[in-house]
């Protein structure tokens, strides 16, 4: 070894340390004032703000597997509320005020970096749909700029802006206080300060029935016995379908894997979170030097937490489209997990028909970044029995009146 | 990459092929008679099972037909595969 | 051999030069780096990522924990382990601190992707797997061997084992030679199998010119993805051995005992001089036995089992080499590498130093079950083995050798043999009759020592545990996993994640199983119950350029072009990608920019001629007697009623009420219409047109077929354009009477047969003139040499229709959007009983009077140029957000015609707006509109017929 590699440390090696003590994993009660089905960044935020907010601390968290598990252990941490919808800016911008102050707040190292995304346009409607989505952010207070290609060059200096790729960069939308946190760390902060407050965290504890009497739900059955319960709340992600299925509620959800990867260590080389949707990438590197990369979800519907390769294939041709200095770097690790989808690509959150059942599903490829904002609302509907303002516009019944709010169709940029 | 059995080609890998979500849901008749909830009902709402689902596909890069599947969607097994306007095998 | 102190005598080979931090040195042909810097005694090759601690070559294969390099010459590439890195000559290559760096440089190698079938897959080419493959493929299945080394052999490369009293590494190539010349059997070396998916999709790659450094020729692809579809795999991985959690167990000078028999054996390097060798189980005595026969002075082996094999205790005794059993390593001491060894009796009791320079360990074998796994196999645990092996799968797939848990020689072949017999009769052929068990003659294995049961050892217990290295890479110690799990983490998937143990380069071959063991004590639970953490693709680290392979630039989106591409490129056009067509967006005559170049085609076209390749329209033939039935289900409008000869333009929506696409519909004959798309929808539209025909209405008799390639369109537009006509048509009688507006004509045009289409997208009068794509080229040039022909692109035709009030599907339109939204009430039949759309008018929303409408927006300061995108508001000032938006703008334009800037937009309620002051927020400023018709020019139509 020689002296330049001896005793050379590498940035980001030294993550902050986690707290002595996290949670308390407890034995189900008999019955609870809340029971929350899925124990996710989701599920975690509502148990949480339901105790902080609303003074409800008998809620069980009921976690199929290993808590934080799912989505949450699996998504690519994107964080950012530039979306084009009044509706949907409202709960993300919610959110993400709530990212700003959170690591005080559950008093837990998040590593939420506010570096900023690019969000890419590579076609002249691009061009249009983003500017019109800027504009649409300042309206709201979202923070957002149109960028050059000579100014994404400067915000990521490895971005390819030459006119040689087959889908030149024509610009970019940019949100300096978007960025990424820690996923694991978001949800053991929650479940840390939740489980301080007094909810009981139960893992390796499935659902397999939502009992309902005379048109209100009563209690759950589970693989770790029955749990009579007040009101339940799912909040069990790729999952919804099936658990809501148990109380006879249908749901405009349709399952698909979708996959992310990492690779090895790097040197700094990616400051910031680049998007592009029409050269299907998403990345950014995270505190310890790996590239984090998105990939496409699967086109059918399946519950198998793993996609196919030929999406990571499409995937990496993509990327060094957008990025030729990736060539040589390794994926190191590939993995899946099953999103939820609705027609909209807007999620749904709040009533059912049936009394004290609550929903919050379909957030399709997005749902990181909306923990602590959806937590705040959903926990706000559940305590309430009313739709917090900022919820209200992604019910069920959208689907009957057609108010559907397109992040989709509008070309808005999902995940 | 599934392998698809194309009733019309054979075994396929699964890119020759577009998606097209669950079978057996027609147009309905008269769509003028149905309530709003029951049109939202035919325009978004569609199974989305854990275990066996009767699905659509079509063999876009092929012979472009349409043909339904029997899938697994739990382990992504095809149990069976069968044209356009049969009824869904009985033991699948 | 004076340059590699540590190279045993009689090493033979082409001397190859390299450079290792910024040192220089000499290896030989067949070396691996990490081999050649220990023929060198380079001990320390990397720095550890968190502690900054020197980290020496551990292993001798992909599992390699902490020999990180940088290759910077022939061309950087991050993070490679040493001991897989093939040596050539000219290799330059720093240690690692934990994190790699990619190049400031374009990549000039190339990559490249094949796919292949076979019956038989056999991943591994170790003594099991070449067995499973030589029965298959004599039995004439198609077979793939894949192996990820530069040579066969698998186990039988690092020992001294005989196979027909020959040694072992011989008897495997030949007998892969042999199989690689049967014509049904392809054997891929230097191929790692990364990943099985669905199916028997199984994903490998092979490094083809990685080893041969700058020799290497460009023409072939440096990595090669193999996408493999197998009826049967047989895995025949092998195993990867596992060290013990100790004090200093990651210092320069430990290595795993087997990897150190390599080295030995293989490479003909010795690891050290003097040696401890530390076990739970046999396997480390034979490699004790195969260095000391290389002049390694064994100065004891320490096991930690009070009863080692009989055997392997009388060969210790014979060559003199100290046995301690019952014992443990306590630690392993010296500053930056390996000085002495502190060996302790396990009970407790009196420690001993031994001076040594190098300390053999081995914890156990472990099966290679990653794609087992990744195949959605069980695993179980194998109490002999200490470890995890195959369970039960779905996918059709056996397991083989000791990836299965099978120890001896013997036994793996054996076993392979067994697993080419299942896999043949599983993939539909006869067994070969033959002798025994495998059909095929197996060589003979020398009669290996009873196996004396392993221990199985995770940790040497300790006060002090943050020394004991669990994962290697992470610098991951036992006191961090006891920590983890005494925050209340009892899974070890969390303690991976509060760890960070098995997260690496090597995603924990080495290290998954030992995390188990130390979380199971920590909890005091079996490991058994415990499990691992899910072995997830790829099973070794795969470069993003192998994966993208020739995916890129111009063929990572097919590039499609019309026949008149040409000419616009002379011309110097600027192009538009629409979809994956290459459109000319305006050509810009010498010193003009685009304003200028487009208020000049646009004003020749409304004062003149011009002329647009309207090629990249999509074109669909609907044929059939119930064609007419057909599109009136799915146009918003009337197509029955056309005529022969006639021409509709139309608008499809999705079933719910949205506009889809629009385009013209063309009469051909009764039973015979041609429909046309936009540029982008074209394959959508008939995806959607055989969706409803196959799937919804099969009784229907028509056919759909794309003919957008056939034809190719030019565009004529502007007042002289029947002028032109005439003069290229002389026999096609073009006054308004004979050939009126949405009508078609066969001619012969320019000498070319020709469709010609009286239609308009810039309300001028206007042809369409169709040609097969054969002539387009002629056509269009006929037309610019007939005179004063004026050709424009994408923007000035997007300029023109929206002067007209024409929308853009996709511009215009978000998916959101109803006809009616558009002003295109007429178009939305009250007539038909239903079409695809008609139900979702009448839902609540859709049905509300403040719904978006496109209108025309004018703005005050005629020389303002609205930016598309741009949001209108009430109010002349912004108050706080958020700000209710009332719409935004989705085109505008400078108007040569109407001397002025306009805009069109979708408004709340913009019918209703008429004649409105709105502002637009641009910037600091709120620019004043005033809200218009989205008809801007010509309303009566007046120009149209020319």
């Amino acid at each position: 070894m020689s002296p330049t590699t001896q005793g050379r440390r590498t940035p980001g090696a030294d993550l902050p340390d986690h707290p002595g003590r996290l949670w308390r994993s407890a034995e189900p009660k008999r019955a609870y004032d809340v029971v929350i089905v899925g124990g996710g960044g989701h599920g975690l935020a509502t148990a949480y703000y339901l105790a902080k907010n609303h003074g409800i601390t008998d809620i069980a968290v009921l976690e199929r597997g290993w808590l934080a598990g799912g989505n949450m252990a699996r998504n690519t941490t994107i964080i950012r509320s530039n979306y084009l919808w009044d509706e949907s800016a409202g709960i993300y911008e919610h959110a993400l005020k709530l990212w700003e102050g959170l690591e005080e707040d559950l008093g837990y190292p998040l590593l939420f970096s506010q570096r900023g995304v690019l969000n890419l346009a590579h076609s002249l409607q691009d061009v249009r749909d983003s500017v019109r989505r800027v504009n649409a952010n300042r309206l709201n207070g979202v923070d957002a700029e149109w960028l050059t290609p000579e100014q994404v060059k400067e915000v990521c200096p490895i971005v390819d802006i030459s006119p040689d790729v087959r889908y030149p960069v024509l610009g970019a939308t940019y949100q300096p206080r978007a960025g990424i946190a820690k996923h694991d760390y978001v949800a053991w902060g929650f479940a840390k300060a939740a489980s301080d407050l007094g909810v009981d965290m139960i893992e390796h504890c499935e659902v397999t029935g939502l009992d309902v009497r005379d048109g209100r739900v009563t209690g759950v059955r589970t693989t770790r016995g029955p749990i009579a319960a007040g009101k339940v709340a799912l909040a069990a992600a790729g999952h919804s379908s099936v658990v809501a299925g148990y109380a006879g509620v249908s749901l405009p959800l349709q399952s698909h894997p979708l996959q992310a990867l990492v690779s090895e260590l790097l040197e700094p080389v990616h400051p910031t979170v680049v998007m592009s949707n029409a050269v299907h990438v998403y990345v950014s590197q995270a505190h310890k030097g790996e590239l984090v990369m998105g990939a496409g979800i699967d086109a059918a519907n399946s519950y198998r937490q793993r996609g196919a390769f030929h999406i990571i294939e499409r995937q990496m041709s993509a990327a060094l489209e957008l990025f030729p200095v990736f060539a040589r770097a390794h994926v190191l690790r590939t993995w899946g997990g099953v999103v939820d989808v609705t027609p909209d690509a807007s999620p749904i959150v709040g009533l059912t028909h049936v009394e004290n059942l609550y929903v919050n599903c379909g957030w399709g490829t997005g749902g990181f970044k909306a923990t602590p904002g959806v937590g705040w609302c959903y926990a706000h509907t559940v305590a309430t029995g009313e739709p917090h303002p900022l919820n209200a516009p992604f019910s069920l019944d959208r689907f009957t009146t057609g108010k559907l709010v397109d992040e989709h169709g509008a070309a808005a940029v999902a995940h | 990459m599934l392998l698809i059995p194309c009733p019309w080609c054979g075994p396929r890998d699964e890119a020759e092929f577009h998606y097209g979500g669950q079978a057996h849901v027609a147009y309905p008749e008269n769509p003028a008679a149905l309530s709003d909830e029951e049109w939202a009902r035919y325009l978004f709402f569609r199974d989305n099972p854990k275990g066996l689902f009767a699905e659509r596909w079509s063999h876009t890069a092929g012979c472009r037909r349409w043909f339904n599947a029997v899938r697994d969607t739990a382990t992504n097994e095809i149990h069976a595969v069968y044209r356009v306007g049969e009824p869904r095998p009985v033991s699948a | 051999m004076t340059g590699q102190p540590y190279r045993r005598e009689g090493a033979t080979g082409t001397t190859l030069r390299f450079r290792f931090d910024g040192r220089d040195y000499e290896g030989l042909e067949g070396d691996t780096l990490a081999s050649a810097l220990l023929a060198n005694g380079v001990r320390a090759v990397a720095s550890s990522i968190k502690l900054g601690r020197p980290r020496g070559v551990y292993a001798a294969g992909c599992e390699e924990p902490n020999a990180l390099v940088q290759i910077e010459e022939p061309f950087p590439e991050p993070m490679l382990t040493a001991t897989t890195v093939e040596l050539y000559d000219g290799l330059v290559a720093v240690g690692l601190p934990g994190q790699g760096r990619l190049a400031d440089r374009p990549d000039p190698a190339r990559y490249d992707a094949v796919h292949a079938h076979c019956d038989v897959l056999v991943v591994g080419a170790g003594p099991a797997g070449i067995a499973a493959a030589g029965v298959a493929a004599r039995a004439g299945a198609r077979v793939i061997l894949a192996d990820e080394r530069p040579e066969p052999g698998g186990s039988l490369l690092g020992t001294t084992e005989t196979l027909d009293g020959g040694p072992g590494r011989e008897w495997a190539a030949g007998e892969v030679a042999a199989l690689a010349a049967l014509p049904e059997v392809r054997v891929l070396r230097r191929t790692t199998v990364l990943g099985h998916y669905d199916d028997n999709y199984v994903i490998a790659v092979e490094r083809r010119t990685n080893h041969l450094g700058a020799a290497a020729p460009a023409h072939v692809a440096r990595e090669r993805v193999w996408r493999i579809r197998a009826k049967r795999v047989v895995l025949a991985t092998g195993g990867h051995e596992r060290f013990v959690a100790f004090a200093g167990n990651d210092l320069p000078g430990v290595m795993l005992a087997g990897a150190a028999r390599t080295y030995v054996n293989h490479h003909r390097v010795l690891p050290g001089r003097r040696a401890v060798v530390f076990t739970t189980n046999d396997s480390a005595y034979a490699a004790a036995l195969d260095l000391a026969d290389a002049g390694v002075e064994i100065a004891a082996v320490v096991d930690v089992r009070r009863a080692p094999g009989e055997t392997w205790a009388a060969r210790c005794a014979e060559r003199g080499v100290e046995l301690l059993t019952g014992h443990v390593v306590a630690a392993a001491e010296g500053e930056g590498e390996v000085s002495s060894v502190r060996v302790a009796p396990r009970e407790g009791g009196r420690a001993r130093e031994i001076p040594a320079d190098l300390l053999l360990v081995s914890g156990g074998w472990t099966p290679v079950v990653h794609l087992f796994s990744q195949a959605g196999g069980t695993l179980r645990y194998d109490e002999a083995l200490g470890a995890f092996t195959p369970g039960e799968t779905r996918q059709a797939v056996e397991a083989a050798g000791f990836a299965r848990g099978v120890r001896t020689l013997r036994e793996c072949l054996e076993d392979g043999a067994r697993a080419g017999r299942c896999a043949l009769a599983a993939a539909g052929f006869p067994l070969p009759a033959g002798d025994g068990a495998s059909g095929t003659s197996l060589p003979a294995a020398e009669e290996e020592p009873a196996a004396a049961p392993a221990e199985h050892l995770w940790l040497v217990e300790a006060d002090d545990y943050s020394a004991h290295f669990v994962d290697l890479q992470r610098d991951v110690t036992v006191a961090d996993v006891l920590r983890a799990v005494g925050a209340g983490l009892s899974s070890v998937e969390h303690v991976k994640r509060y760890t960070t143990a098995g997260t690496a380069h090597d995603q924990g071959k080495t290290s998954g199983l030992l995390t188990s063991g130390v979380v199971a004590h920590a909890l005091g639970v079996d490991v058994a119950q415990l499990g691992t953490t899910t072995f997830r693709a790829p099973y070794t680290p795969v470069s993003f350029a192998a994966l993208a392979g020739r995916d890129r630039g111009p063929l990572h989106d097919p590039v499609r072009v019309t026949s008149m591409h040409e000419w616009h490129v002379a011309r110097g056009a600027l192009f538009e990608n629409v979809g994956q067509w290459k459109r000319p967006w305006y050509y810009p005559r010498p010193g003009e920019d685009m304003e200028a170049a487009v208020l000049r085609e646009c004003a020749a076209v409304r004062r003149n001629v011009g002329a647009m390749d309207a090629s990249t329209l999509g074109k669909i033939d609907v044929i059939g007697p119930d064609a007419p039935v057909f599109l009136d289900r799915l146009y918003t409008n009337m197509m029955s009623t056309l005529k022969v000869g006639s021409i509709r333009y139309g608008v499809m929506c999705r079933a719910d009420g949205m506009v889809f696409d629009d385009g013209t519909v063309i009469r051909l004959a009764d039973d015979h219409y041609l429909v046309t798309t936009t540029t982008g929808n074209a394959a959508a539209v008939l995806d959607w047109m055989e969706e409803w025909l196959q799937t919804e209405w099969p009784d229907l008799r028509v056919h759909c077929t794309s003919v957008t390639e056939q034809w190719a369109t030019v565009a004529l537009a502007g007042p002289r354009s029947r002028e032109v006509l005439a003069g290229l048509a002389p026999g096609l009688a073009v006054d308004n009477d004979s050939f009126p507006f949405m009508t078609w004509r066969d001619a012969e045009v320019a000498g070319i047969p020709a469709r010609v289409c009286r239609i308009s997208f810039s309300g001028e009068l206007a042809y369409e003139i169709n040609v097969s794509s054969w002539y387009g080229l002629a056509l269009w040039e006929a037309v610019m040499a007939s005179g004063e022909v004026t050709p424009y692109g994408t923007e000035t035709m997007h300029v023109l229709r929206a002067e007209k009030g024409y929308p853009i599907v996709g511009q215009d339109t978000d998916g959101t959007v109803t006809p009616q939204d558009l002003g295109m009430e007429w178009i939305v039949s009250k007539k038909k009983a239903d079409f695809v759309g008609k139900r979702s008018f009448s839902r609540p929303d859709t049905s509300r009077p403040d719904r978006k409408h496109l209108v025309g927006l004018l703005p005050e300061d005629p020389g303002v140029l609205l930016p598309e995108g741009a949001h209108l508001v009430a109010t002349s000032e912004l108050p706080e957000p958020p700000v209710p938006t009332l719409g935004f703008v989705t085109s505008s334009y400078r108007s040569a015609a109407l001397g002025r800037t306009f805009a069109l937009a979708l408004v709340s309620g913009g019918r209703e707006r008429i004649g409105e002051r709105l502002y637009a927020p641009v910037g600091a400023d709120l620019v004043p509109v005033t809200v218009t018709s989205h008809v801007l020019y010509d309303p009566e139509g007046a120009r149209r017929d020319g």
